[in-house]
């Protein structure tokens, strides 16, 4: 039955290497524009480090866990053979090949656009094609993902489909849809002007059609780790999800509201009517909605399992946890993280606010402790729970992932909130250098000297992950018992037509974005005069 | 067992969902579009339609008490565009060697000369052709190159473009390192690297080659930029930096790309 096992592997490690050379490259980032370095004299350096470290990080990395974990629940929970596998190689073979494609002109200096692409810079073409080709081979996994849940339900009629199958298969239209405003960008506004087919690019369209997937993708990067906190950690620590009903209506929720909410990225930009800048901030407020029904559910898991494990009274139960377990550490360390990050987000999205930390590295605090920290974590998690079963080797150097874990949580901290606070004191973002002589900038040093201190932390404990990896992948053998995913406190019987499928939530998805987005790209495209020449990067002579 | 059918208005998960996604899009419309816009102080608005149409974005007309600004000086009509010059042939270049003859006292029998005007040989073609164009309409002034360009064509400036873009070079002979304003600019006044559009970092369509020009010529520019006194620059870049630099950084950058060749 279990016949992903070499798939799975090849998504992780892919994954995993290529998100431990973004990681030294983010550190180099961070030391050469600190006063702890001297300035290494060339911006272009600079920029294109910052280039390779975010399409790593943003567009390869968790594309592939996402994949390599979609894949992962569909055998495990459908309890049944893939379909589609040489499809599914296929689509690896496309994201390897688009990575390769979009680094090389990255690494040679002529694509260092960063990964938001920046229109009207332009570089070199087999950068973009090279993503395009990433996110062809992730949407052969989107279609993967819904074929096989169509032929479960075709052979199980009625049937409640597998929770994690559920919330996979949402995460999967969730970035098949929301790729779709970069790829537009890419394919009609960005690629003929860097093949030299046009002259002109209208930069403000560009923005807002990446815009519809930039603030999407983020909910794609968290739903793997989501998917964790519902399914591997109340099994991980001997409780039961609180409720699979409410896991469901979260995840259909996120397919609904993490979509067409975009635009507060693009807040400052002036080709967008102030209307619409509110419409998406309302909704991006109802993300509230989704994220705190998760954060009820699982604490409320988590304390099944401590009342089971003997904990008493109000708090006795936290007591009892069992918090040598990594997925227990884990999740509380992401929570953290989340609690933080997500507070600093509502002042992101609010329109007046947003005003005050735009572009600073407030903003690059923000991302980094939600993504790289709530997120990141829970990918570790996810590693640790399946390495055993990928492997059919043992992994038990528990001590080791506890203080990868920790170093992780610790080193995200000192890392991002030096970073709010120079944001709040003005300190622009994807800037290459500071000249901390200044008494303008001079109270900016010993913070950011402080999240260059965080970024080591969080570099050695990379180092940890890959050891305990690597222990695993070379540990004697040992046949793992049955994967399992949590059990609800109830299982379901019988669910609602609606939480069994996925095509309500897709339409309102769409829906929206119809409503959402439907004019301001309309209007940007039939406004006359609003295309500029582009300005070609990496033409260094 | 077949499932009950989700899109149908019997079904309660069906009507719950998109009524609250309705409403909740209608009040966001109505706060975003009418009340905040129509809230605000002052009588910005001419009815509730201009409030809807201001809020989606649409292009509002400047109203009469608004004076638009114009330039009082020629300014330049050239756009430029990456590629707008690419694919010349030889027989440009050599109509361009032709027309070129009558260049050669300042700018030197090959495009390089010591009369303290700037060297052509290598120059992007862009550069060029963009400058001959100002000089003819008048968007840069010179009483000296005015009266040389009266009668070209475009298709002669464009020759002459191209010929002096084809000549070799000053060749890169020091390596000393680039000062600061060149390499780095200076962030907290808001001017960027004199080298990421004029060589060292990157080259950007349109920015001149600076290197192995004379000290003089590029200091005396640098200074027409920071006076106003030369504003062929489309969207005003050179002279926002110029004005921002100090006596110090305009000597050094000068310096550098003088000496660098």
């Amino acid at each position: 039955m279990w016949n992903s096992k070499r798939l799975v592997l090849a998504h992780f490690w892919f994954a995993f290497i290529g998100f431990g050379g973004a990681l030294l490259l983010g550190e180099w980032q961070m030391f050469i524009r600190s006063p702890l370095a001297a300035w290494i004299g060339d911006p272009e350096l600079y920029y294109r480090s910052v280039t390779a470290h975010g399409t790593t990080m943003a567009y390869v990395f968790p594309t592939l866990v996402a994949m390599g974990f979609g894949y992962f629940v569909t055998e495990q929970s459908l309890r049944r053979p893939m379909v589609g596998l040489h499809w599914a190689w296929l689509g690896w073979g496309l994201v390897v090949l688009g990575t390769i494609s979009a680094i090389v002109p990255v690494a040679l200096g002529r694509a260092s656009v960063l990964y938001t692409f920046y229109p009207p810079l332009i570089g070199n073409a087999f950068y973009y094609i090279g993503i395009v080709l990433v996110v062809v081979g992730s949407w052969i996994w989107v279609a993967l993902m819904s074929v096989n849940l169509y032929r479960w339900k075709r052979d199980n009629p009625g049937a409640p489909v597998p929770f994690p199958m559920f919330a996979t298969v949402a995460g999967s239209y969730l970035w098949g849809w929301t790729a779709v405003g970069a790829a537009l960008e890419l394919l009609f506004q960005i690629i003929p002007v860097a093949l030299g087919w046009r002259d002109t690019i209208d930069a403000g369209l560009a923005r807002v059609l990446f815009s519809w997937t930039l603030h999407a993708i983020v909910y794609f990067w968290l739903i793997p780790s989501y998917i964790a906190y519902y399914t591997i950690v109340p099994r991980a620590i001997g409780g039961r999800l609180f409720s699979d009903t409410m896991g469901r209506i979260s995840f259909a929720l996120f397919l609904v509201v993490a979509m067409p909410i975009g635009i507060h990225h693009v807040f400052e930009d002036p080709q967008v009517g102030a209307g619409f800048k509110y419409l998406h901030s309302v909704f991006t407020a109802l993300v509230t909605v989704p994220t705190l029904l998760t954060v009820f559910t699982i604490c409320a898991s988590v304390e099944i399992a401590g009342r089971l494990r003997g904990g008493k009274g109000v708090l006795g139960w936290l007591k009892a946890l069992p918090w040598r377990n990594p997925a227990m550490l884990g999740v509380a360390l992401s929570f953290v993280m989340l609690g933080f990050g997500g507070a600093g987000g509502i002042i992101n999205m609010s329109y007046q606010l947003d005003a005050t930390i735009h572009n600073t590295q407030w903003v690059t605090g923000h991302f980094h402790l939600i993504f790289a920290g709530a997120i990141v974590i829970m990918y570790f998690v996810i590693a640790y729970d399946t390495w055993p079963h990928l492997t059919g080797r043992t992994l038990d150097c528990f001590g080791l992932m506890r203080a990868q874990l920790w170093l992780w949580c610790i080193g995200m901290i000192v890392l991002t909130f030096p970073w709010h606070w120079v944001g709040i004191l003005g300190m622009p973002r994807r800037m290459a250098f500071y000249d901390y002589t200044n008494p303008q900038i001079a109270a900016e040093a010993v913070p950011v000297m402080m999240s260059v201190i965080g970024g080591a932390i969080v570099v050695v404990s990379g180092g940890l992950f890959f050891l305990v990896l690597l222990r695993g992948q070379f540990a004697p053998r040992a046949e793992p018992e049955a994967y399992r995913f949590s059990v609800a406190v109830r299982p379901p019987r019988t669910v609602p037509a609606a939480l069994n499928g996925l095509g309500l939530w897709l339409g309102l998805m769409i829906a929206l974005t119809v409503i959402n987005y439907g004019f301001p790209i309309a209007h940007a495209i039939a406004t006359p005069g609003t295309a500029v020449p582009p300005i070609m990067v990496g033409e260094r002579r | 067992m077949s499932e009950e059918r989700v899109a149908s208005l019997r079904n309660r998960w069906f009507t719950t969902s998109i009524g609250i996604t309705a409403a909740t899009a209608v009040i966001g419309f109505a706060v975003g579009f009418l009340w905040l816009p129509l809230a605000q102080p002052g009588e910005r608005f001419r009815g509730a339609w201009d409030a809807i149409c201001s809020a989606a974005g649409l292009l509002q007309s400047p109203s009469a008490s608004e004076q638009i600004v114009t330039a009082n000086y020629p300014t330049t009509r050239v756009e430029v565009i990456p590629h707008m010059l690419a694919g010349a042939d030889a027989e440009s270049i050599g109509r361009g060697a032709t027309l070129a003859l009558r260049c050669t006292m300042c700018h030197g029998a090959r495009g390089l000369s010591e009369a303290n005007s700037p060297n052509l040989a290598g120059q992007y073609t862009i550069a060029i052709y963009k400058q001959l164009v100002d000089f003819k309409t008048g968007a840069r002034a010179s009483a000296v190159m005015a009266p040389l360009v009266a009668d070209l064509s475009d298709a002669d400036m464009r020759d002459l473009a191209t010929y002096y873009a084809y000549l070799p070079r000053l060749t890169d002979s020091s390596a000393n390192h680039p000062p600061r304003i060149v390499a780095s600019g200076a962030p907290l006044r808001g001017i960027a690297p004199c080298g990421a559009c004029h060589g060292e970092v990157g080259a950007k369509a349109g920015a001149a080659w600076l290197e192995g020009q004379p000290v003089i010529y590029l200091r005396t520019q640098l200074d027409a930029f920071a006076s106003g006194a030369r504003h062929n620059d489309i969207d005003e870049q050179m002279r926002n930096v110029a004005r921002m630099m100090t006596p110090q950084e305009i000597d050094a950058a000068a310096r550098y790309y003088a000496e660098h060749p």
